[in-house]
């Protein structure tokens, strides 16, 4: 019975982006958009339901809804809810009202291409929808039109389609390994590209899984191709930021973790975990030594962004039962926790008319009650309890230190100490250092601003505290899927 | 497989056809002028076409006589057509401040190609005709990304980055014809129609860049550092 359900996901985004186009009033569009979007999640949460209990594909073997797939879409809504809550309130404050419903179609085609990306069974079509989710939000990373905000849309779709070309070539070479066992065609979906991977000559199948880690891994921000990164969610508008790195990042990670699923208990199984893992420790180390020395409060939360994709890179590369779990349950965690933040800091960057940190000051004066729930969730970003990034960066230290990577679980451990002092002082010096007296506008629309915090804050909290059992069976169970369960 | 009974004909057409597309790629980089860019790209996406229409006609795969129409159309046609305008209306000719001059770029393009030809060698299972097309083709799906990737790292203009990023799927298209020409047809026609989508995003990418920091180059697109 998921189909209906299906259709209401995918209709819901593409029927407010059409409402947008058509009506062209901001005030439709937005309220379109944040409706559509809580459509979206509830719905995902009964995706998430329905993909445990059954696999299932559908449309000609185009389509597939599985546990991993429902994880992210789930993960994807939530951040599309959020953040077309938030958006409401914000980008009123733009002065762009015109505008407006051209960027209301934009950010549910957004969410849309995401979405979608989600559930393609087909390798080929997976790519498509993820290439497709750059143009889209090109034009949102460039929506203010300022001369950095251009340079910065610029910068990420030169530097994505080239990284996201090396998917295409290895998707093709994953094909043509294929095709010496399965026949000159046939459907390139995920099962048949795992069922053949066994028997694919190593050497191909190492430079193909390389490909494609670099491509999806250059969409996901992982360093060093993540250069797009900092700029593109600097520059874009706070919600957008929001959608890129709490949505797009994890979408990109899926095709990494369908692809390592993929060569699971082939030869080169080992030496593409050990390439995920390099990656994840090299971005968590390059991410920390930015956030120690920035300047910029939105290049602050992007590079945190660097070090949590590196973390959930981390985590998949363990592997294991505790690994998949620990970076699985860090998506979501991420996703709720980094639009927090970047609702507080659009909200700061608004109030103080500035992006640096040296210029932000007293905050708590400012916004006692949205203030606070930025602090604490910069709190819980740097990984302190009783935050659910705790949590899930626990788990997946632990998979590293019962496992093969020793060292980088050690690696892992001690820059995130290093990431704990560095984040908060930063937060520190805007919240309690003395400065001169802001002279803060009052901004209209606060309450759309303050509920999207509010949230995103009460989950994280709870899962902080209580990681449901019914989560960690869902978890296990993604987890079977991918490797078979066997290690 | 195709490339099993493959007569040697058959393998020198495809060779010969591969060959000249790399020789163009080679001349894209080692030219100032970005009219010959231009230039070279269509004769490149019109050699690809015929590579396709041979493989339809030596394979049997007639799908991919429609992959040749449309390889020929859109690469081959349109979007030189467009970037011309583009050329045309930024009022730039020549690619002023290279990181490298032509001629160096020439020397390390052509060790990227031999870089390439390791890669593809290790690759490579089968001896006989059909290993030799297949390492041909792996090293020439592989050497024009990493020219392309150079073009992007060395030129600075706006046009010609984007004809490194069309290099790079040129590598690609080419590759694919002779390694799997019975792929699912359906991607390679959203291919091409993402490629034009891609073409209008970048035409008003650089109308942006113009008004908004005055200049195409991204040299000067240095405000975002750190």
């Amino acid at each position: 019975m998921a189909q209906p359900w299906m259709l209401v996901l995918f209709l819901a985004p593409l029927l407010a982006g059409v409402v947008s186009l058509v009506v062209r009033r901001s005030r439709v569009s937005e309220y379109a958009t944040a409706l559509a979007a809580v459509i979206d999640l509830l719905v995902s949460i009964q995706l998430l339901r329905e993909a445990l209990a059954h696999r299932l594909i559908f449309w000609h073997n185009y389509i597939l809804l599985d546990n991993l797939g429902a994880w992210v879409i789930l993960c994807v809504s939530i951040v599309y809810a959020l953040a077309s809550i938030y958006a409401v309130g914000y980008m009123r404050l733009l002065d762009e009202d015109e505008r407006l419903p051209l960027f209301y179609a934009l950010f549910s085609g957004f969410a849309f291409t995401m979405l979608g990306a989600c559930v393609m069974n087909n390798v080929g079509v997976f790519w498509i929808a993820i290439e497709l989710t750059t143009l889209i939000s090109t034009f949102l990373v460039g929506f203010e039109r300022e001369a950095e905000s251009t340079e910065a849309a610029w910068k990420y779709i030169v530097v994505v389609s080239a990284g996201i070309s090396l998917a295409l070539l290895g998707t093709v070479l994953f094909y043509w390994g294929g095709s010496y066992v399965l026949g000159p065609s046939y459907a390139m979906t995920w099962d048949a590209l795992h069922g053949s991977a066994a028997q694919v000559y190593p050497p191909l199948l190492t430079v193909s899984f390389l490909l494609v880690l670099v491509g999806y891994g250059t969409k996901a921000g992982l360093a060093p191709m993540h250069t797009w990164l900092p700029d593109a969610h600097s520059e874009s508008p706070a919600p957008v930021s929001a959608m890129l790195s709490g949505a797009l990042l994890n979408a990109s990670m899926l095709g990494i973790a369908r692809f390592l699923g993929v060569v699971h208990g082939t030869s080169v199984s080992k030496f593409a975990h050990s390439t995920v893992v390099g990656f994840g420790i090299f971005s968590f180390v390059l991410a920390t030594v930015f956030i120690v020395r920035q300047t910029g409060i939105k290049r602050l939360m992007a590079y945190s962004s660097v070090e949590h994709i590196g973390v959930q890179a981390l985590g998949l590369g363990f592997g294991g039962p505790l690994g998949i779990a620990g970076a699985l349950y860090h998506m979501l965690n991420h996703s709720l926790n980094k639009s927090l933040m970047f609702f507080g800091a659009g909200n700061a960057m608004r109030a103080y008319e500035t992006k640096q940190i040296s210029m932000i000051r007293n905050v708590l004066r400012v916004s006692p009650v949205a203030g606070t729930l930025w602090l604490l969730g910069a709190v819980g970003i740097a990984g302190a309890p009783p935050f659910a990034l705790f949590l899930s960066e626990f788990t997946i230290l632990r998979s590293g230190i019962a496992g093969r990577y020793r060292w980088a679980a050690i690696v892992f451990a001690i820059f995130l100490i290093v990431v704990f002092i560095s984040f908060l002082a930063h937060f520190r010096s805007m919240y309690f250092q003395a400065g001169p007296e802001p002279k803060v506008r009052r901004l209209p629309g606060a309450v759309w601003r303050v509920v999207p915090m509010w949230l995103a804050f009460v989950p994280l909290l709870i899962l902080g505290l209580w990681w449901p059992r019914g989560l960690w069976n869902a978890f296990m169970q993604i987890y079977v899927g991918l490797t078979g369960g066997t290690p | 497989m195709f490339l099993a009974h493959v007569s040697s004909l058959q393998a020198s057409i495809f060779s010969l056809l591969a060959i000249f597309s790399l020789l163009l790629a080679f001349v894209m980089l080692g030219s100032h002028w970005l009219r010959n860019y231009v230039y070279a790209f269509a004769t490149e996406s019109w050699l690809i076409a015929a590579l396709s229409a041979a493989v339809a006609y030596f394979g049997g795969y007639k799908e991919l006589y429609v992959i040749a129409i449309l390889t020929a159309l859109f690469r081959g046609l349109v979007l030189p057509y467009l970037l011309m305008r583009i050329v045309q209306r930024l009022n730039v000719r020549r690619e002023i401040h290279a990181v490298l001059q032509p001629s160096s770029s020439l020397v390390v393009g052509a060790l990227l190609v031999m870089f390439a030809f390791v890669i593809a060698n290790h690759m490579n299972f089968q001896a006989s005709t059909a290993g030799q097309v297949v390492v041909l083709a792996l090293t020439i799906m592989l050497s024009m990304k990493l020219l392309g990737f150079l073009m992007l790292a060395v030129r600075d203009e706006a046009v010609s980055q984007i004809l490194g990023l069309l290099v790079l799927e040129n590598g690609i298209f080419l590759g694919s014809q002779i390694l799997v020409p019975g792929m699912p047809m359906l991607i390679e026609i959203v291919i091409l129609f993402d490629l034009l989508i891609i073409v209008a995003c970048f035409s008003m990418l650089i109308r942006y860049l113009v008004v908004h920091a005055g200049t195409t180059s991204s040299r000067e697109l240095n405000r975002l550092v750190g």
